[in-house]
């Protein structure tokens, strides 16, 4: 820089030009999840639950790997289940998660760039979802806990004096219905699974799976 | 494990070369330690584990590693001894990790660093954090206690793969001997494809100890994860429509045009279409900041031109950027009346933070030049490259000099981009004199620019120099110049990185710009917090040219504007690390700044603005 430039008359810790206040500010504005709210009409999404499949390689640490990015992008889960499929060395991971459509969006994007993530997508609205659930209940009124269970075609595996232990298999809101019957007799203890899900028919569980036929095991196609 | 491993491999008889493309051309001025050298691309036969991934390595094709030796990564060093990879001891493991990320950063292939189990591996992790925040190839390996012991808290037992998990691309507990060679191989692979990252290792020691006689296979990524460079043609159409029909269009280039080596392509676009171009700062060098198009870099600190330009434009198109909170400030007010055109590799990238109207996936040169056959005509855009060229003029990127003030740093930074050429490195750390090295500098080439962005990390500067000086050099040009910037806060914090710059004689001006503040912070204080300079005032710093000297370096001090020109010719044609201390405006600031959150139209241009 030259000592003409020096002495320009710039005062010193201010830049030249007009303030924030005397700049022309465009109308325009964007919601929190980046969607421009003029022209467009704002696009305000409400949370929904949504289910979501995963293929992954049965690998140390997957579920870790899933896990760790759930709560480190600050994902709204509820439950979250895992299990082997037909193919060795693949397992399903199966997550019910509470999220606008744009979380929804990133969580598919993020666990697919997970290397023992072979496949992930939500699974359809019509998909088959069950939990299990085993609850403990206070064991004075036996009959009634049978005819309650039976009531959800449920099974007592475990009946003694002083509790008895029921399984409970359903969709969410069996389960929710056949807790809160249970709820008179005073839940001791409860243990559920989690939801976990198939889609229906022909349609991939996971994006790409190949449905298997009979005497096949599930393959994905990637 | 044998004492003798690297005889064994020269003695091997089997041992022919391979085809080496990656060191095909161009000459290797690695100066490794054994007698005899093995080329690049040679798939060796081993004996241990540790024999394994050093042969990996070099069929791989990587030419340098920085480290730091210990207890549990022994036999990899032990294999290291003749290797052609050339070693560097760091002071510490995370000057290490830095090291390796600007090495990569400048050469364009994946830094390799090196530590030991425990202590060694944890202080890899803001290293291996900065290079995943911004997408920087690099493979870290490190010891890890026998298998055996693992889990049992044993001495320098962490469970690095756990710490490591959120902050790697992914990483790997390496199980065998007979397949340690490939995992490593595949590791050094995955951190270059689709979008970069850092990978790791975990060794534990009775894997590299153990007897193996299987070659490792020829590096490949994982299936899967190598994806399509093109993005889906209907969605390209799309794009170009709405760029042909833009009235304000503006150019956007992060980060990920330099990585995908797509600068070429980016300019030849911009200028084919008349387009203006702001960066990001990592993108800074993909464009020429001396073109008339340039606008400089958008964000925080960025050019008020640059921001006015963001905040006006109707058509932003955007290529290799994931929109940082830095960039974007307030999302309420960023771009707010613009059709956003996202090209990046990442889908997970596209509508994270700024929703995209036209995505693109795919790789940033493939995706230019998709978008060149799609356009058929350049937007009419003759009014806002007029409105772009006021802006220049109306928020020029200035300062004054009062002669009853102390020296300012931005002129030391003219000074030496005055004092050098275009090719020149530019590496620093985190905080003002950051900020100062971007604005002040003209920067025309890629890999040119070293810096930490998304982790801020200070203290990044020094061992980036030393990855940065080295790169060029392995690259056959040692005639580049290396100059760090740096704080005297951030300077403190990786200083001990100097003794290997003196120990390998490597060609480095180092600039302190001493402000005896942890700048930033105090600046903030004045802004936000009442001026209370809590924990910020540093004018306990030792003095930094005697501390260069007892280093083995060359020392300057300068406190004065006549003194700058000597001193910056001095060190810059000193050969070896030289330091020069620089004692400026202790009350300058960083300007124009974008508060936190806030409108990018709306810049403070002085301290009372904001």
């Amino acid at each position: 820089m030259s000592d003409q430039e020096r002495t320009s008359g710039v005062s010193s810790g201010r830049m030249p030009g007009p303030a924030p206040d005397e700049r022309p500010q465009p109308e325009g504005r964007r919601n929190l999840e980046g969607h421009r709210i003029d022209p467009v009409v704002e696009a305000e999404h409400d949370s929904r639950r949504a289910v979501i499949s995963a293929l992954v390689e049965d690998e140390p640490g997957v579920l870790a790997r899933v896990s760790g990015l759930v709560s480190r992008r600050q994902f709204n889960i509820e439950s979250l289940t895992v299990g082997p499929t037909t193919v060795e060395g693949h397992s399903r991971i199966t997550m019910v998660v509470e999220e606008t459509d744009p979380g929804i969006d990133q969580i598919e994007k993020q666990m697919a760039k997970l290397k023992p993530v072979i496949s992930v997508g939500e699974v359809s609205g019509s998909a088959v979802t069950s939990e299990l659930v085993l609850l403990k209940v206070h064991g004075e009124e036996p009959d009634k806990v049978h005819a309650i269970a039976e009531m959800y075609d449920g099974e007592a595996l475990d009946a003694g004096p002083e509790t008895i232990t029921v399984q409970l298999t359903g969709d969410e809101s069996k389960i929710d219905d056949a807790i809160d019957a249970f709820d008179q007799f005073g839940i001791i203890e409860i243990a559920r699974t989690g939801q976990t899900a198939l889609a229906r028919g022909n349609i991939p569980t996971a994006p790409g799976e190949k449905p298997g036929t009979a005497g096949e095991p599930t393959t994905p196609t990637q | 494990m044998s004492d003798s491993a690297a005889h064994q491999r020269e003695d091997d008889p089997d041992a022919e070369p391979a085809s080496g493309p990656a060191d095909a051309d161009g000459p290797d001025t690695a100066e490794p330690a054994g007698e005899e050298n093995r080329p690049d691309g040679e798939l060796t036969e081993v004996s241990t584990g540790a024999e394994s991934v050093v042969a990996a390595l070099e069929a791989a094709g990587a030419k340098t590693a920085f480290g730091v030796q210990g207890g549990a990564i022994m036999p990899v060093y032990d294999a290291l001894y003749g290797s052609s990879i050339r070693h560097l001891t760091m002071a510490h493991e995370q000057g290490a990790a830095h090291a390796a990320d600007a090495y990569g950063v400048v050469s364009g292939e994946p830094g390799l660093c090196l530590a030991t189990s425990g202590p060694g591996a944890t202080n890899l992790v803001t290293g291996i954090a900065d290079a995943d925040m911004d997408s920087d190839a690099m493979l870290a390996l490190t010891g890890q206690v026998p298998t055996e012991f693992v889990g049992n808290d044993a001495f320098q037992e962490t469970d690095t793969v756990g710490v490591t998990r959120p902050i790697t691309k992914h990483n790997y507990f390496a199980g065998d001997a007979d397949s340690v060679g490939d995992v490593v191989g595949e590791a050094f692979a995955l951190s270059t494809v689709g979008r970069p990252g850092p990978t790791l290792v975990d060794l534990p020691k009775d894997v590299t100890l153990d007897d193996t006689e299987e070659t490792p296979k020829a590096a490949e990524a994982p299936a899967g994860t190598d994806p399509d460079p093109y993005a889906r043609e209907d969605a390209v159409e799309a794009a170009a429509r709405a760029i042909e029909d833009a009235d304000r269009p503006l150019c956007l280039f992060g980060g990920g045009v330099i990585k995908a080596e797509a600068s070429e392509a980016a300019r030849e676009f911009a200028r084919t279409y008349e387009i203006p171009v702001t960066t990001t700062m990592p993108g800074i060098g993909s464009f020429p900041e001396d073109d008339e198009l340039s606008l400089s870099w958008a964000g925080m600190h960025g050019t008020g031109y640059a921001n006015m330009a963001i905040t006006h434009t109707d058509c932003l198109i955007a290529v290799g950027t994931r929109f940082d909170d830095r960039l974007t400030g307030g999302i309420d007010t960023f771009a707010p009346e613009a059709e956003v055109v996202h090209v990046d590799i990442d889908p997970a990238e596209i509508s994270k933070n700024v929703y995209a109207d036209y995505p693109l996936v795919g790789d940033a040169g493939t995706v230019l030049d998709q978008l060149f056959e799609a356009i058929h005509g350049a937007p009419e855009a003759d009014e806002w490259r007029e409105q772009c060229r006021e802006w220049k003029e109306t928020y020029p990127m200035t300062y004054a000099t009062p002669e009853d003030e102390p020296l300012k740093p931005q002129f030391v930074v003219e000074a030496f981009d005055e004092a050098t050429d275009d090719d020149t490195i530019v590496t620093t750390g985190v905080g003002q004199h950051q900020m100062w090295a971007s604005q002040f500098w003209t920067y025309t080439e890629p890999r040119t620019w070293v810096s930490s962005h998304g982790l801020g990390t200070m203290g990044y500067g020094v061992p980036a120099a030393i990855g940065a000086r080295v790169a060029a050099d392995t690259m056959g040009e040692p005639d580049r110049d290396v100059v760090c910037f740096d704080g005297d806060g951030s300077f403190l914090m990786t200083m001990q990185e100097l003794s290997v710059a003196v120990r390998e004689n490597l060609d480095i001006t180092f600039a302190v710009l001493n402000n005896e503040y942890i700048g930033m912070v105090r600046q903030w204080q004045d802004a936000f917090f009442e001026g209370r300079h809590m924990a910020s005032d540093y004018n306990w710093m030792p003095e930094f040219d005697k501390l260069a000297e007892a280093f083995g370096a060359l020392g300057i001090r300068v406190d004065g504007y006549d003194e700058v020109a000597p001193a910056v010719e001095e060190a810059l044609a000193y050969d070896g690390p030289a330091v020069i201390d620089f004692h400026v405006d202790p009350e300058e600031n960083v300007l124009p700044m974008v508060p936190s959150g806030g409108a990018n139209g709306r810049f403070a241009l002085a301290e009372d603005q904001l």
